[in-house]
């Protein structure tokens, strides 16, 4: 494995509050970037935000055994998993926000949170461990949001066709590459998701025709 | 790095903040549900309702006062709650919370904006 340091500046909490929405933002649409720990999401997230990615946190609570104790909400056990955001000005009334999920394998459980009410994912795939990709995958499958998949290329590694094959990929999905220090390349991931939930939910007029 | 990170906050003042109260309001607002002020700040507030509606001024995603505030989401939709309880606040929901979440797809004209904005970027 290697270091869980970023290059990124990720704003720390209590920082000073970015800049401003629109005083018409009306409406926040949502898109998640997932995948194994340290495969670049929140490069990803910084490389196309508006402003410095700020990062949050949410206290998951679990409730510990015996709880007639009167003192019970101090002994629960609380586990902080931290997610970062970025943001993206579509119009004067709408706002997209990228999250970048929390890689860790501790903090999976999370991710179903955040796909609810997204319109959709990007799973992000490091080629020398596509295996890290398979849950998330999964998840998103059962979850019915749809996706794309992106391959970070850190390095040459094994070319399309045999990442869809490793990573047993329907064909419906689009499979990418990408560098995620890219803007552009970040931007191309994110259109190729949108032209996806396009093809996704136009009404197709080929099949409208037959009987 | 600057203030002490989230989890190293002393789960005493976690509690003072939102009176003991815990996550029975969860699902009344969205990660990105957008939070304006309908009123000013005024003494006698508790400080952090007063700093959430100096925010909130404009439009202000719920994540982005959990960054800002440097608290949990679940400690500021408390907050939240009260300030909403007390007319002091109003919300946006994004329009994906809708009731029949679920079955949401979005608008045609949505989707074509959003592609236009990121093929701006
Ligand atoms: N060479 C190279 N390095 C990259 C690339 N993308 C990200 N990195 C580096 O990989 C490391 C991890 O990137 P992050 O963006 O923090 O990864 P993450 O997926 O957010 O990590 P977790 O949130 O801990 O799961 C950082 O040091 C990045 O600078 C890339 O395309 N090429
Ligand atoms: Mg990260």
């Amino acid at each position: 494995m290697h270091s869980n340091a970023s290059d990124i500046p990720v704003q720390s909490p209590g920082s000073p509050a970015p800049a401003p929405l629109s005083a018409d933002a009306q409406d926040a649409l949502k898109i998640v970037v997932v995948g194994g720990f340290g495969v670049g999401k929140t490069t990803m997230v910084g490389a196309v935000s508006e402003i410095r990615p700020l990062s949050t946190e949410e206290v998951m609570t679990e409730a510990s055994v015996g709880v007639d104790d009167p003192s019970r909400v101090r002994s629960k056990t609380t586990t902080t998993a931290a997610f970062d955001f970025g943001r993206i000005t579509i119009t004067e009334d709408k706002i997209l926000y990228l999250f970048g999920a929390p890689g860790q394998e501790r903090f999976w459980f999370l991710w179903d949170q955040l796909f609810a009410g997204s319109l959709g994912a990007v799973v992000l795939v490091d080629p020398r461990r596509v295996e890290e990709s398979w849950y998330a995958i999964d998840r998103l499958e059962a979850h019915g949001t749809p996706f794309v998949v992106a391959i970070n290329r850190f390095e040459a590694g094994p070319g399309l066709d045999a990442l869809r094959e490793a990573l047993d990929l329907s064909e419906g999905v689009p499979l990418v590459e990408c560098d995620a220090r890219s803007r552009d390349d970040c931007k191309a991931v994110l259109i190729s998701l949108v032209r996806h939930l396009n093809d996704l939910y136009a009404p197709s007029p080929a099949r409208e025709g037959t009987p | 790095m600057n203030p002490r990170p989230i989890d190293r906050e002393d789960p005493d003042r976690l509690y003072t903040v939102t009176g003991g109260r815990s996550r029975s309001d969860e699902g009344i607002f969205d990660s990105v549900t957008l939070i304006v002020s309908e009123c000013e700040p005024k003494a006698g507030m508790q400080s952090e309702h007063m700093r959430i509606l100096r925010m909130c001024e404009r439009p202000t995603a719920v994540v982005e006062i959990s960054a800002t505030l440097g608290m949990p989401v679940s400690v500021v939709t408390i907050l939240l709650r009260d300030l909403l309880d007390m007319g002091r606040i109003t919300v946006r929901h994004p329009s994906s919370s809708v009731a029949d979440a679920q079955a949401h797809t979005p608008a045609p004209e949505t989707l074509k904006q959003v592609l236009d904005a990121l093929q701006r970027l």
